[in-house]
């Protein structure tokens, strides 16, 4: 893992690449957030308030300020699923994982959000985990997906 | 060593969720084991918009084509097709009627009716390989521009082919050009807007996965048009795939001297770098997306000034889409005229369109502007799964409106879909059939766009919230026919009166169901009913006694523990603490749970 120090430094200290250095902290992040730390680190870097930062952050949905799940699993709820099925799949995954949207379980490996559309709504219903994108959604799909997650530590 | 066959295997995001990379170590694996992995060669292209059939692949030379692939169909495919010349007839696709196997790519109606420019290269070649990308004709409409034309030629000839931007709006790509070349000051930038956030939206990230130097080449034509050095594309974050193939094509286009200071040899310098959203869809509007560039929070401001002539940093800034740009080395090479040929009077070449919803070909296609819905649909589309009845197509994502089975014959051009309350929009065609429920969409759209308000101004604010709370009514059996007057009211005034396009277009989808599809409503309001019997508070799940088979599966699976047994081992659903999930439904092997 690469210091946070590094990471500032990789881009222009230029206020124009926030979003750029928000993202690269909070991807270096294991638990998928911007700590105060980092904000205010990132304030520091472009000279520019804290408060600005936070306001930045706070606009764009992907930033998370407060600890997620080791993977995020980020469902998609835009009209093509919601026509096929992805309200089903958001019950199964609430019971599933015995959290509602936007909560981390317990053992914080996995935190449950919602997205716009990704974009592969020929293979819907669909949803991300960090990266990587799953389609065809069913709910023995989303147990597998799962298995295999929990399997990887 | 001769070649024995050349294989194009898709790797799209789709096939890619659908398990292309472990087909491809199974089919490398077995072509080792074979003896011929040194006299095939398998090359991984970007989609070729049959997602659905998804992971595919094409053998070469007879253009072969297999779908559905899974890891354990690799060895058949390689003994069979790759050693023995035989087809392997349970993998091709089959017609729906005919149940006739299509063995070859150009057997397809899917692909028989399409004209694809923007596309061309698209499940052709490795995105990843610039050579494959030069050796069919790529950089040579740059050398063209750089050699052989001003940029007021360059400008006139887009012009003269009518183009016209393909992110929505439609406005002419060579008159933006244009004012972008005649805008004073002589720091410019042009950018790529590729934040593609249309729910039903792919054709972006299709080609910018596919085809990324086609969008690099578009760029440096407009940037030498226009007089601009540098050039951004905005990229939602949600595509890091697309950001990846984008990044190393810019990275090879730099070693190939195509991209940087005197690019081939002349006095044209330029470059380009990637900016990443953050998810929120606003940044799509082209003032919002400035703003996110330049490290702010992603809100639209009031135009004029527009960004040609005050966009990035206040600097002349020409916006133009990822299809929009992937249109321009074609024109430059081929003539303005040739480009024209295609299409209708007013709008003119060819238009992607992603399939999305209740239609058998779900996935991406490119076809002649002035084509039909119909033609779309049926011919190309396939119609639609399970022998359902269609019902409805919704086009132009979030802003655009849904348009009725009478209205299926309606070309697609810019003009006609406005006629009919809708827009072209980006692309996206969403088919809906018997089972979806005009109110839940209108419903759906305008939740999406309430979501994604940036909060600006009131109009947009608050007149959505009220408006889904009407339709919250509506859906729940609660509204009353003077709501239905309140939503209509609160649409025109949240259309007249926002400030950007989310907040005008935002009321489409509910004005067009509820001008086409008014009886819908009416049923939800005066008789309780939900006709397609989507909308939970006005349907409920009942076990069929005579069928159940006692297997327990809906008591296990229901999250909230209502269903339980009764004296005699049956199954019931206790309606007081169901919450109508539509689980049980779902998982009941017997269909013995039905839905009313
Ligand atoms: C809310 C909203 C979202 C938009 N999203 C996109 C988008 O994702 N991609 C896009 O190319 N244009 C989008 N547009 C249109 C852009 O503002 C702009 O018109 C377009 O990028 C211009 O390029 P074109 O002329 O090549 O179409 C959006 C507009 C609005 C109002
Ligand atoms: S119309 Fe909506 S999205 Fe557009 S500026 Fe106003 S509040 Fe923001
Ligand atoms: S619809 Fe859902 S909540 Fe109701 S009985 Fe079935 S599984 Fe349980
Ligand atoms: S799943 Fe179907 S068959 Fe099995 S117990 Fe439930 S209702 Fe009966
Ligand atoms: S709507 Fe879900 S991926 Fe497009
Ligand atoms: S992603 Fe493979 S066909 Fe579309």
């Amino acid at each position: 893992m690469k210091t946070k120090e590094e990471i500032l430094k990789s881009f222009p200290k230029n206020p124009d690449y926030i979003i750029e250095i928000l993202h690269a902290l909070q991807d270096n992040n294991p638990y998928n957030y911007l700590t105060p730390e980092d904000i205010k680190l990132c304030a520091e870097y472009l000279d520019l308030p804290v408060s600005y930062v936070e306001g930045v952050a706070s606009f764009y949905s992907m930033f998370s300020l407060k600890p997620r799940g080791r993977y995020v699993i980020r469902l998609c709820d835009s009209p093509p699923c919601h026509l096929v099925g992805s309200e089903s799949l958001l019950e199964y995954l609430e019971k599933k994982l015995k959290i509602k949207v936007g909560e981390t379980t317990p053992d914080r490996l996995f935190t449950l959000e919602l997205t716009s559309c990704l974009g592969v709504c020929a293979v819907a219903p669909a949803m991300m985990i960090n990266d990587e994108v799953y389609g065809n959604l069913t709910f023995e799909k989303i147990d597998k997906i799962l298995e295999e997650k929990r399997g990887n530590l | 060593m001769p070649e024995r066959a050349h294989i194009l295997l898709c790797a799209g995001a789709a096939c890619i969720s659908a398990g292309e990379e472990s087909f491809k170590s199974a089919l490398e694996r077995e072509l080792k084991e074979a003896g011929i992995y040194d006299e095939v060669k398998i090359i991984e292209t970007g989609c070729f918009g049959t997602c659905d059939l998804g992971p595919v692949m094409a053998i070469y030379p007879e253009g072969t084509f297999y779908v559905k692939l899974k890891p354990q169909d690799a060895k058949e495919i390689v003994n069979e097709h790759l050693l023995k010349g035989r087809i392997v007839e349970r993998l091709l696709v089959k017609e729906p009627e005919q149940k006739q196997a299509l063995p070859t790519i150009n057997d397809l109606p899917f692909f028989k009716n399409q004209v694809r420019i923007a596309l061309r290269n698209v499940g052709f070649i490795d995105p990843l390989n610039i050579e494959e990308y030069i050796a069919r004709d790529g950089y040579s409409a740059l050398a063209k521009v750089l050699t052989q034309m001003s940029p007021e030629d360059v400008i006139s000839e887009v012009k003269k082919s009518g183009l016209r931007g393909r992110g929505g709006a439609g406005f002419p790509t060579g008159l933006k050009w244009e004012l972008g070349r005649k805008a004073s000051g002589t720091e410019k930038y042009v950018v790529c807007n590729a934040d593609e956030g249309d729910p039903g939206a792919f054709m972006d990230r299709s080609i910018m996965e596919g085809d990324p130097h086609s969008v690099i080449e578009g760029m440096l034509i407009g940037g030498y048009a226009i007089g601009a050095k540098k050039g951004f594309v905005y990229i939602r974050a949600e595509y890091p795939l697309a950001i990846k193939r984008l990044t190393s094509a810019l990275e090879q286009a730099r070693n190939y001297g195509l991209l940087g200071d005197n690019i081939l040899g002349t006095d044209f310098s330029f470059d380009i770098e990637i900016r990443i959203g953050a998810g929120a869809f606003v940044c799509g509007e082209e003032t919002a997306l400035i703003a996110s560039i330049e490290g702010k929070r992603g809100m639209p401001r009031p135009r004029p000034p527009f960004p040609v002539n005050s966009g990035l940093w206040g600097k002349p800034t020409v916006i133009n889409n990822v299809e929009t740009w992937a249109n321009i080395p074609p024109i430059i090479i081929n003539g303005a005229d040739w480009f024209a040929s295609y299409g209708t009077e007013k709008s003119k070449g060819t238009k992607v369109f992603a399939l999305a919803g209740k239609i058998n070909m779900t996935g991406l296609i490119e076809v002649p502007m002035g084509i039909t819905l119909r033609e779309v649909v049926y011919n190309i589309g396939g119609g639609i799964p399970n022998g359902k009845k269609f019902k409805a197509v919704q086009i132009g994502g979030p802003a655009g409106g849904c348009i009725p089975a009478e209205y299926l014959d309606t070309p697609i051009d810019y003009e006609s879909i406005t006629a009919l309350g809708a827009i072209m929009g980006s692309g996206g065609l969403i088919v809906m059939d018997e089972d979806n429920c005009m109110v839940d969409v209108a419903k759906f759209f305008l939740s999406f766009t309430q979501d994604e308000s940036c909060g600006k101004c009131v109009p947009c604010r608050v007149g959505t919230k009220r408006m889904l709370e009407i339709l919250d009514k509506i859906t729940k059996g609660e509204g009353t026919e003077e709501d239905l007057v309140e939503l209509e009211q609160l649409a025109y005034t949240v259309r007249n009166t926002s400030l950007c396009g989310l907040g005008k277009g935002a009321p489409n989808p509910v004005l067009t169901t509820l001008k086409y599809f008014r009886d819908e409503y009416l049923a939800h309001i005066r008789d309780k009913k939900c006709p397609a019997k989507v909308c939970t508070a006005l349907i409920h799940y009942e076990v069929i006694r005579e069928e159940c088979r006692k297997c327990s599966i809906c008591f296990r699976n229901c999250p909230v523990g209502a269903i339980y047994k009764d004296e005699d081992g049956t199954y019931v659903i206790d309606q007081s603490k169901c919450t109508k999930c539509g689980i049980c439904f779902q998982v009941c092997p017997f269909k013995a749970i039905k839905k009313e």
